[in-house]
């Protein structure tokens, strides 16, 4: 195995290879010859035009959607020996609401043949790290749009994968819930340093979150620039309105008007 | 239980009681009128008061309790065998889309064959026996279920699917996971159109196959005789029992497919 590389850069050994991916939806090419290193024990916001196929991206990675041509490693294996988790934008749509809560969070536990013991330990590990104040013996549609992402997130992260993928898991969310579930999410981050790969449509949320933005073109697709934030957490509404924070975000913008006009 | 009970104790506070019990008090003062007023001769159509007398008088003899139990017995037979095999064929159809394109067209031609005109054929083929009418009934029953249980797996919510495979879900793990929970609900919707059905069949087959016993047998008896009120109540009876067999399946709907349009 070579080393990619940008791992020379001073950047960590990626957790994602991408080389030379291919992907079409009929005769127009979507990606072509696409390379990408995601690294490791970061959160990566993907950003870019409407259309650019951002959700494509991440749902090829995460095996949901096939490609013509290329490959994809996750530190060197492939994805059928590698755990992921994915947060899906609709989670009304994503929950299991045949069964509870606490159940649909023990789901992907159960499925990989863990004991009684350990699932009850995990669960309540990942309860307690998100603070959860409401009843997770209620099913899915007796709870609210936010608890339902939080429940969401919660079956993603408890398995404890090596990446996680959010499809703007904020977009159907009021300010007030995606303020608390960024504010979790971050801390999670910050206890488990689990590599983040995240989709979002909102430039305040990608740059916020991110250790990394990464700027997509107009099809087909390829990457504008790739940006770093490196403001330390825990990151506040009050990072919202540090200047690194307000020309990091100016600077996106500049690239992403500039892409949107080719 | 007490969820059930709650909206009924809500309405008992209101007007709101009252109002299941126009419909059916509107239809008794017309059926009144109708005869009172000689409109209708007494000979075709008893007054509803000496029709429900005679229901109550038979239902107390226990008169109509043999034949009422007897097409209870061969619909629920019929329904318990149109389930065992529509469910499983329905799911297993559904979840290989090319395979139930394949036999469609079979499917949706015999559910739109009223089944009562295959009597002669399963005459034919079973003779005037008494299995003859409960696999009638079952065979109108299962097309139902069947094509009901195959579109609750086909349309599965797509994202569900995915976010079980993304877990590592093997295909069977998301069949029985995912792709048989998602189809109950529709699943509910045929069983309840199938055991209506199968009373139906049932009550055909027994007023034209032969038979010694059951309510339709009673009232093609009845009508014979022109014992309309024999007939009116054994008619009623069977209303009752569709009722019932109807609400029965509500209430375990609701019960058994809780989150059915909830989410």
């Amino acid at each position: 195995m070579t080393r990619p590389p940008q791992a020379s850069g001073g950047r960590t050994w990626p957790a994602i290879t991408i080389r030379g991916l291919c992907k079409s939806f009929g005769p127009a090419p979507l990606y072509r010859d696409f390379d990408l290193d995601i690294p490791r024990n970061k959160i990566i916001a993907v950003f870019g035009p409407n259309g650019c196929g951002k959700s494509t991206l991440i749902n090829m990675i995460a095996g949901l959607m096939p490609y013509e041509r290329g490959e994809i490693l996750f530190d060197g294996k492939t994805l059928k020996d590698t755990k992921v988790g994915y947060v899906f934008q609709n989670y009304r749509d994503a929950l299991f609401p045949w069964k509870r809560a606490i159940d649909n969070i023990r789901y992907p536990l159960a499925l990989a043949g863990m004991a009684r013991a350990e699932i009850a330990a995990r669960v309540d590990r990942i309860v307690a790290a998100f603070d959860v104040r409401f009843d997770l013996a209620r099913y899915p549609y007796e709870l609210s749009g936010g608890q339902q992402q939080l429940v969401s997130i919660m079956r993603a992260l408890v398995p404890e994968p090596e990446v996680l993928f959010l499809d703007e898991p904020f977009s159907a969310l009021d300010y007030e819930m995606t303020l608390f579930i960024r504010e979790k999410l971050q801390q999670v981050f910050m206890e488990t340093g689990t590599t983040m790969v995240l989709v979002s449509h909102d430039l305040e949320e990608a740059v916020f979150l991110a250790d990394i933005v990464l700027l997509l073109t107009k099809r087909p697709t390829q990457i504008a620039e790739i940006i770093d934030f490196t403001v330390p957490r825990p990151r506040t509404v009050a990072t919202l309105s540090t200047p690194a924070f307000v020309a990091t975000k100016a600077h996106t913008l500049d690239v992403f008007q500039r892409e949107v006009r080719k | 239980m007490t969820s059930y009970l709650a909206p009924i104790a809500r309405r008992l506070g209101s007007r709101r009681l009252w109002l299941p019990f126009i419909g059916p008090a509107l239809l008794i003062a017309a059926w009144s009128l109708l005869v009172e007023s000689g409109t209708i001769s007494p000979i075709l159509l008893p007054g509803p008061v000496s029709t429900l007398k005679h229901l109550w008088s038979v239902t107390v003899s226990g008169a109509v309790a043999g034949d009422f139990l007897m097409t209870l017995s061969r619909t629920v037979q019929a329904f318990l065998i149109a389930t065992v095999i529509g469910v499983p064929l329905g799911v297993a159809l559904g979840a290989s889309e090319s395979l139930y394109r394949s036999v469609e067209f079979v499917i949706d031609f015999f559910r739109s064959t009223p089944s009562s005109a295959l009597i002669p054929l399963f005459m034919l083929i079973f003779g005037i026996s008494d299995f003859n009418k409960i696999a009638i009934s079952a065979f109108a029953a299962v097309l139902v279920i069947l094509f009901n249980s195959a579109y609750g797996v086909m349309n599965a919510k797509r994202t569900r699917v995915m976010a079980a495979t993304v877990m590592g879900a093997t295909r069977f793990q998301v069949f029985r996971d995912v792709l048989l929970w998602e189809s109950l609900p529709q699943t509910f919707v045929g069983l309840r159109s199938g055991i209506s059905l199968a009373l139906v069949i049932v009550v055909v087959a027994e007023m034209f196959i032969g038979s010694d016993s059951g309510l339709g047998q009673r009232i093609i008896n009845a009508q014979q005789i022109m014992n309309v009120r024999e007939m009116y109540g054994s008619i009623l009876a069977a209303g009752v029992l569709g009722y019932v067999l109807n609400l029965l399946f509500l209430i375990l709907d609701k019960k058994v497919v809780h989150w059915s349009g909830r989410a």
